[in-house]
């Protein structure tokens, strides 16, 4: 049986691959975007559902780790030619200058700051609960965001940065995907996984039972955090231009539909809300352009995507309210059993 | 700082605190009944704004027929989004109607991108509202100035007044004390919540209403930040509490104007001094200033 499912994964992994190595080949730069965008909006997803699925933590901060790492990693793979030209309302600062590391480099560190951020941000919030803790975590996103507008001169405030290296394609995203899925199934199968349920579903009792309560909630936290960094960095250099606009709450809104749509404390859940979500949004474009029957045209109405993105969030929230998986999870053995085959 | 300045500033930031306390009550209220964040309440400010604009400038209505229309729509706006997103979740676990919430926000946001177009809109003021008034010497006001903190005082007043001396309003307290126990005692208790809402729209809608005269201009995105800053106002003051969301309002006011007045190179940091503050009193005094503490249940 094991050997059976190591197999199967194997295949879907390759399968997934050749998908891949077929798709850059055949589709447009339009499809290769949302496809990469699922990528980047699962690991982000899987992230947030790690503080508040798996944990319990109800952060809406994550926007602002993501603006972290994006711009950690956009300062770090710029070169120095682009970085004169781009600094107009004031001279960046003489250490930037010269910064330089290599993509995966920057992801990596990307990550790290982010989690650096969270973990100090986390040290005061996390001794909040609920929603106190939602609050604070979205003051700081805030905070983080009016940060980089004034602080020019590493920022490059409000204009933002552009001319990003496109380093993200479908190897890449995919492949931050597979480590982050890889990881996340391990953690959640391992003690730790059991001692963060033990914490969300009841802290008391949890501590009762000798668990430091807190040292769990703050490494959940952090370890979030790192992918917010990540997920946001590899958003950046796939859209090639950041600005502070970008990183708004309506950031983390997506976000939380992503986990609540796929389920709260599902991995599986998270990656299915992600092309859910991601999808439909590209989908719903259609409303906001001008269509035509025949000679009738209907112009497109602005901001009617966004209408019909929060009322589905409404209805999936009043009518399913744990999303498409709840907790479960997919396995194989699962597959087998609905599938019939197997038995 | 020369006196006149001072004191054109010490009324900026009384009406400003003033309007943040007006909106601040709407949150506290309801949080202080159900334990939910009414994230869409700002965008009842918003409506309220957008109401009165439409009926005045585009209708050209008077500005009492304009000011009603604007109180009846957030009013009855405020009580669709209570039946509709939050009332079918009272028996859901917290976070799911703070979802809810979250999500009506951004639908009446969007609802007024679509409806309204976004791009912003001027507010034109009546004339004598902005002329100003000369005090003294030096000093000289625009009745706007004082209008709106006078206002808003008044109709905290009233709110007192019906939370602390009328039936509804004892049958509020009772509910945010204890529901079960409020509903066997024979309160209608989704009707007292519903005219929690109400009170609570009605007086966004009010604030809304000043903050387009005061700030002359609307757009559908103006609720976001003004919300934000009356929910950390109700924190502050000691959420639950409706003379606590005046004076965290008033804080908030008072400290955003002032800090302004007297380093002028902060200015891109205002936004910021709210979640700051809010933060601190979060880590000092988890309750706020006049909040009761709540011991968690086993």
């Amino acid at each position: 049986m094991k050997i059976r499912n190591s197999i199967l994964t194997f295949l879907a992994v390759a399968a997934l691959g050749y998908f891949l190595w077929w798709a850059s080949l055949n589709l447009d730069r339009y499809m290769l975007r949302i496809i990469n965008l699922i990528a980047i909006n699962a690991i982000l997803g899987l992230s947030l559902n790690l503080i508040y699925g798996m944990a319990g933590m109800f952060s809406l901060g994550h926007a602002g780790f993501m603006a972290v790492g994006a711009y950690v990693s956009a300062l770090l793979i710029i070169t120095s030619d682009q970085k004169v030209k781009m600094w107009i309302l004031e001279p960046i600062a003489p250490w930037l200058m010269n910064l330089h590391t290599s993509f995966v480099v920057s992801l990596i560190l990307a990550g790290l700051a982010a989690a650096f951020v969270g973990w100090l941000i986390s040290l005061p919030v996390l001794r909040l609960g609920g929603d106190y803790l939602g609050i604070a975590t979205l003051g700081f996103s805030e905070i983080i965001r009016i940060l980089i507008v004034n602080l020019t001169p590493i920022t490059n405030g409000s204009l933002g940065l552009k001319g990003i290296p496109a380093h993200t394609d479908l190897w890449m995203s995919y492949g931050c995907l597979l480590v982050a899925l890889f990881f996340m199934i391990r953690l959640m199968k391992s003690n730790f996984g059991n001692v963060l349920r033990a914490v969300r579903d009841d802290e008391i009792a949890a501590r009762t039972m000798g668990i430091d309560t807190f040292r769990v909630r703050v490494l959940a936290f952090t370890l979030g955090c790192f992918g917010g960094g990540v997920g946001g960095a590899l958003m950046g250099n796939l859209i090639t231009t950041i600005d502070p606009k970008m990183f708004m709450i309506t950031q983390t809104y997506s976000l939380l539909m992503i986990v609540v749509v796929g389920g709260l404390g599902s991995i599986t859940g998270s990656i299915l809300g992600s092309v859910l979500v991601t999808t439909m949004l590209e989908w719903l474009r259609f409303v906001e352009n001008p269509i035509n029957f025949g000679s009738i045209q209907i112009p497109g109405i602005p901001g009617m995507r966004m209408v019909i993105f929060s009322v589905l969030l409404i209805a999936i929230i009043i009518f399913r309210r744990e999303g498409i998986m709840g907790t479960r999870e997919f396995s194989w053995n699962w597959f087998f059993r609905k599938g019939g085959v197997g038995r | 700082m020369s006196l006149n300045m001072f004191i054109q500033n010490f009324f900026n930031a009384l009406g400003l605190g003033a309007l943040y306390g007006l909106i601040a009550v709407g949150y506290t209220m309801v949080y202080g009944i159900l334990r939910l964040i009414n994230f869409a309440h700002g965008d009842i400010f918003m409506l309220g704004a957008y109401f009165v604009f439409f009926a005045t400038i585009q209708f050209k209505l008077p500005w009492g027929v304009g000011v009603v229309i604007a109180i009846i729509g957030a009013t009855v706006v405020g009580l669709l989004v209570d039946r509709i997103a939050y009332r079918p979740l009272r028996a859901a676990p917290r976070i799911s109607a703070l979802i809810s919430a979250i999500g009506v926000s951004f639908f009446l946001e969007n609802l007024a991108v679509v409806v309204f177009t976004g791009m912003p809109r001027a507010v034109i003021q009546p004339d004598w509202l902005v002329s100003p008034i000369k005090m003294s010497e030096e000093v000289s006001l625009i009745p706007l100035a004082l209008i709106v903190p006078f206002v808003s005082f008044a109709l905290i007043g009233a709110l007192l007044w019906i939370v602390y001396k009328t039936k509804p309003g004892l049958a509020m307290r009772s509910i945010s004390h204890d529901i079960e126990t409020t509903r066997l005692m024979g309160v209608s208790v989704d009707r007292i919540i519903a005219l929690t809402f109400a009170l609570g729209s009605a007086l966004a809608a009010l604030a809304g209403i000043m903050w387009a005269l005061r700030y002359p201009r609307v757009e559908p995105f103006m609720g976001i930040f003004p919300g934000f800053k009356a929910f950390i106002a109700a924190v502050f003051g000691g959420i639950g509490s409706i003379p606590g969301a005046m004076i965290g309002g008033l804080t908030l006011g008072f400290v955003e104007i002032m800090s302004i007045a007297f380093f002028p190179n902060m200015s891109g940091y205002k936004d910021a001094f709210a979640f700051i503050l809010l933060i601190v009193i979060l880590l000092v005094k988890p309750t706020g200033l006049m909040g009761e503490r709540m011991e968690e249940k086993i």
